[in-house]
């Protein structure tokens, strides 16, 4: 067999741990990640530097919608970023990292950059 | 690129730097700013407010924040060479300029009267003054001379009278001498003049009108002052307020012409003779006239900063219109008010009983408003104001008739000046509605800038809405189209429990940062009668909370934390003052004491919180909800336990009342005080709730407010007993949670307020909407119901468990927070990115 890049997924808590409308940090390869769980059961993960602070806080901001897309607000200058594509819908010239996130037996893994 | 010099650094050449940066875009010219004071730019107009503080930096103006500006401070501008085209500083350092603008205000004028050079005759302009009046005047507490201790002010003009409430404040019987025969004459007529003296004498000030000052001689050991009419003061202090003359001595010296009666000379678009120097404010003599004012001299800094760039700008002339509260009293005086005009006719109304006095000119057909002034109540004067000039909707003496009806705003004409600080006029609020689709009022203030000087349009801008169809949106936010105030009548009514019922029956979509927080609130002051016994994270209620509040400490700037325990009053054992000690060592915390008489403990991060808390809560101290929009502190002095002038026990009411109503989530935060007699020193009018004690009992002030937009408290009841005051907070408090838009503190709540404080007054006190057995019982249930929220937290695994920084390492601290030592402190170790480095702030003390 030929050698293949394999993305590596890392567990990070178990599904039932995640609240609903509220995220958690987690270490990811180091890196630290925000991950949600929106109300309708969907998962998301973004990186949790806020780009405005510079802290890394974003999984302990206020989930909710804005124009029916997901989103969480960072909680020390209240930007607004799209849990789906990491934009800030403030200014949509700052973004943050998105990463890929899976259910598997009621583990929530993410994938390593 | 070029460079301006700005000789003054007042309020008038603060604006000119703050206009020119805002405006030069393609970055043409640097600024270099020779300030006489050692201190930058501060509110002169609110000179006197130094008094209730004495921190001058409570006045400083916003500084502006640009490499563009050099601000050198304490070295003035001593001489201009106009051939060379350079100025020499007070230092001997030369400074070239392609422009030069003079911004040296004005002199106090002093009458040449026998012993005004005096020790203890002092002028009213500046912080400094204030200071030495201030330090003579203890001088004089301490004395042993007999008589009475008191001042007199040389001056009833508008800045005398603030000086005489000024020396009230220091202890000093104060005496006004005027020499004409009333009152500001210079804005007010006879009429209002002799109303206005009323109130003032009401205040304990001495007036003599029509009286000049002859002398000023020493007196064993203090000062004797003689009046033109025989009469003679004995006085510790003498302050003369008698007018101001324009600084123009540089200009003299460099041979620039002068105004006939002072002031630099300039054209309409405030330049010189030299075309390459300007004057602006109150040095400046436009067209010959000097102008004592903030607001021309702010319009004289917009045209040059226009100039400056190319542009073609005049200065407008000056509306010299006043409105302003002296001493509590409603002063108002605008357009022609002393019916200069030929053939001008005067309508009255004089209620002296009612304490009310109005005066409108007209033409001589009586058709168009001319000027006017009023005193005692200003209400009319937003739209009077707009009216100069204007055929009059109604009969004159109906519009000034207290049982007149209101003036419609829609009957104002198009070109009827509605924001005189930036000369908008209605035709322009109406295009901006029309045109560009502005539909409140923070719209109209970015398109216009209407209301964005001194304000006192904003009620104006609103009725214009209205005139115009607009419907001013009470939404929230994109999720519920009501108003906090209906939320929380909709909580109550519907008995909802959670969020996600609420948004489902009466909102779209699943909330943001905005509707969570304020719907957690409404849950959280309604939950003593609603849900008895409930904590703000249980259930689906912790996700709606702030961060603040999930993790009930209050986050800092690089994601840590800080931690206030609760110090009721202020008083706190020498154990307890120890273990927050022993725990900010411990836990290697940065400790500061706040304004409101705890201790807060910074640079927590999440997962230290519990073990924090655990050792707080073990040593007796309880959350402070330094975090939350809640009731925070009630500050108190020591009262009578310990204080020689104590007249009642202010540290225990404090605590009782601290006790009370802690934990009780509001619209806002809340901050009270209690002072133990009239000294103050509790500071409570600076407060949402102020009680200052009095001999028969206690005062309770309201919604005065510290903080962005100072405001003293007012006076709501007066000598009541302890049970009545506690009665009356309470429904003062819940009243203000139940009505309150969200993150607005009380003072701006009152000031929307329909019928202000009388209104507010009507409703807790005579039950005027028949609520107060209501508001009543919401607060016992709140009190009853209290239970301090982090010892819940310990004893709840399921809730301690969400402190962690990562959900999969839970014992790994952020690598994110690091620290330095400062002070021999720990401080967060990185600036923030994109932060300005503040050059012209207040904290540079000399040149770059």
């Amino acid at each position: 067999m030929t050698a293949q890049v394999q993305a590596r997924w890392t567990a990070v808590c178990r599904y039932d741990d995640l609240i609903p409308e509220r995220g958690v940090a987690a270490l990811v390869d180091g890196a630290a990640v925000a991950v949600f769980r929106t109300h309708d059961g969907q998962l998301y993960a973004l990186s949790n530097l806020d780009p405005f602070s510079s802290a890394s806080v974003l999984s302990r901001g206020i989930v909710g919608d804005r124009g029916g897309r997901p989103t969480v607000a960072s909680p020390i200058y209240k930007q607004v970023f799209d849990l789906t594509t990491g934009i800030c819908l403030d200014d949509p010239t700052v973004s943050v990292p998105t990463y890929p996130v899976r259910l598997v037996d009621g583990a929530v893994e993410v994938c390593s950059p | 690129m070029r460079t301006v010099v700005v000789v003054g650094h007042g309020m008038v050449g603060h604006r000119l730097v703050e206009a020119l940066i805002g405006r030069d875009v393609r970055h043409e010219w640097r600024i270099v700013v020779l300030a006489e004071e050692s201190r930058p730019a501060y509110d002169r107009v609110a000179l006197s407010s130094y008094v209730d503080s004495w921190d001058a930096d409570a006045l400083a103006l916003p500084a502006v924040a640009d490499d563009r500006v050099e601000l050198r401070l304490g070295d003035p501008c001593a001489a201009i060479d106009r051939r060379r085209r350079r100025v020499r500083t007070a230092s001997g350092q030369r400074v070239s300029y392609d422009a030069l603008v003079l911004a040296t205000g004005s002199a106090p004028f002093v009458p040449p009267v026998p012993g005004h050079d005096l020790a203890g005759c002092y002028v009213y302009r500046t912080p400094e003054d204030l200071d030495a009046i201030r330090a003579a005047a203890k001088r004089a507490m301490h004395s042993t001379a007999a008589g009475r201790r008191s001042g007199v002010v040389v001056g009833g003009g508008l800045l005398g009278l603030e000086a005489a409430y000024a020396l009230r404040q220091l202890g000093l019987s104060p005496h006004v001498v005027e020499l004409a025969s009333w009152l500001m004459p210079m804005q007010v007529d006879e009429g209002g003049g002799a109303l206005l003296r009323r109130f003032i004498e009401g205040l304990g000030v001495r007036v003599y009108c029509g009286n000049a000052t002859k002398a000023i001689e020493e007196d064993r050991g203090r000062l004797l002052v003689r009046l033109s009419d025989g009469t003679e003061l004995d006085t510790d202090v003498v302050v003369f307020s008698t007018g101001v003359r324009p600084r123009d001595q540089l200009a003299r010296e460099a041979k620039l012409p002068l105004g006939e009666r002072g002031g630099v000379l300039v054209d309409d678009g405030c330049r010189t003779a030299d075309e390459h120097i300007w004057a602006i404010g109150e040095c400046a003599a436009v067209g010959g006239r000097c102008y004592g004012l903030v607001a021309p001299g702010y319009a004289m800094a917009e045209v040059v900063a226009d100039r400056l760039l190319g542009g073609t700008a005049t200065f407008p002339g000056a509306d010299t219109s006043t409105k302003l509260k002296l001493l509590g009293v409603d002063v108002a005086s605008f357009g022609d008010a002393h019916a200069k005009v030929e053939g001008a006719l005067e309508v009255i109304h004089n209620d002296p009983v009612a304490g009310r006095y109005a005066k409108l000119v007209v033409s001589d057909d009586a058709r168009t408003l001319l000027g006017g002034v009023l005193v005692g109540d200003a209400e009319l004067y937003g739209t009077l104001r707009a009216l100069v000039g204007a055929e009059l909707p109604a009969d004159p003496g109906a519009l000034i008739s207290p049982s007149g009806s209101e003036l419609d705003a829609g009957a104002l004409p198009a070109g009827a000046q509605v924001c005189s600080c930036h000369g908008v006029t209605v035709e322009t609020i109406t295009s901006a509605v029309h045109q560009q689709g502005c539909t409140t009022v923070p719209a109209l203030k970015a398109c216009t800038k209407a209301g964005t000087g001194c304000g006192s349009c904003v009620p104006m801008l609103k009725k214009l809405l209205a005139a115009q169809g607009v419907e001013q949106s009470k939404a929230l936010c994109e999720h519920f189209a009501h108003s906090r105030a209906e939320l929380f009548q909709i909580v109550a009514v519907t008995r909802a429990r959670t969020f996600s019922e609420l948004v489902t029956k009466h909102g779209t979509g699943r909330g943001c940062d905005i509707c969570k927080p304020a719907v957690a609130s409404i849950l959280a002051s309604l939950s003593g009668v609603l849900n008895p016994g409930s904590h703000i994270l249980d259930g689906e209620q912790a996700a709606l909370q702030d961060t603040n509040d999930h993790f009930l400490a209050n986050l800092q700037r690089n994601g840590t934390y800080s931690v206030v325990p609760r110090v009721p009053g202020g008083e706190i054992t020498p154990e307890k003052l120890i273990v927050l000690g022993e725990v900010a060592r411990d836990f290697g915390l940065y400790t500061k004491i706040t304004g409101g008489q705890r201790i807060d403990l910074f640079g927590a991060r999440v997962e230290q919180l519990p073990a924090i808390w655990r050792r707080l809560v073990d040593a007796g101290f309880e959350s402070g909800h330094a975090y939350g929009k809640a009731l925070r502190t009630v500050k108190s002095c020591v009262g009578t336990d310990w204080c020689r002038y104590g007249v009642q026990d202010s540290v225990g009411l404090a605590i009782a009342l601290e006790l009370r109503y802690r934990g009780l989530r509001a619209p806002h935060k809340v901050k009270a005080a209690v002072s133990g007699c009239a000294r103050e020193c509790a500071e409570a009018r600076s407060k949402d709730f102020g009680v200052i004690a009095t001999e028969k009992g206690w005062n309770l002030y309201v919604c005065g407010n510290g903080g962005f937009r100072p405001r003293h408290a007012d006076l709501l009841v007066s000598d009541v007993d302890t049970e009545t005051l506690v009665r009356t907070i309470d429904r003062f408090l819940m009243f203000y949670v139940r009505t309150a838009d969200r993150l607005q503190r009380t003072a701006p709540w009152l000031d929307e307020m329909e019928g202000g404080l009388d209104h507010l007054r009507d409703v807790i006190v005579h039950d005027s909407l028949g609520i107060c057995a209501e508001l009543d019982a919401a607060i016992e249930a709140h009190v009853a119901g209290y239970s301090d929220e982090w010892r819940a937290v310990l004893d709840d695994p399921v809730k301690l468990a969400r402190f962690t920084s990562f959900v999969n390492a839970p014992g790994v601290p952020d690598p994110t927070i690091e620290f330095v030592q400062e002070r021999g402190q720990p401080t967060p170790a990185h600036r923030r990115p994109g932060q300005p480095v503040v050059i012209a702030g207040p904290k540079l003390a000399a040149v770059r």
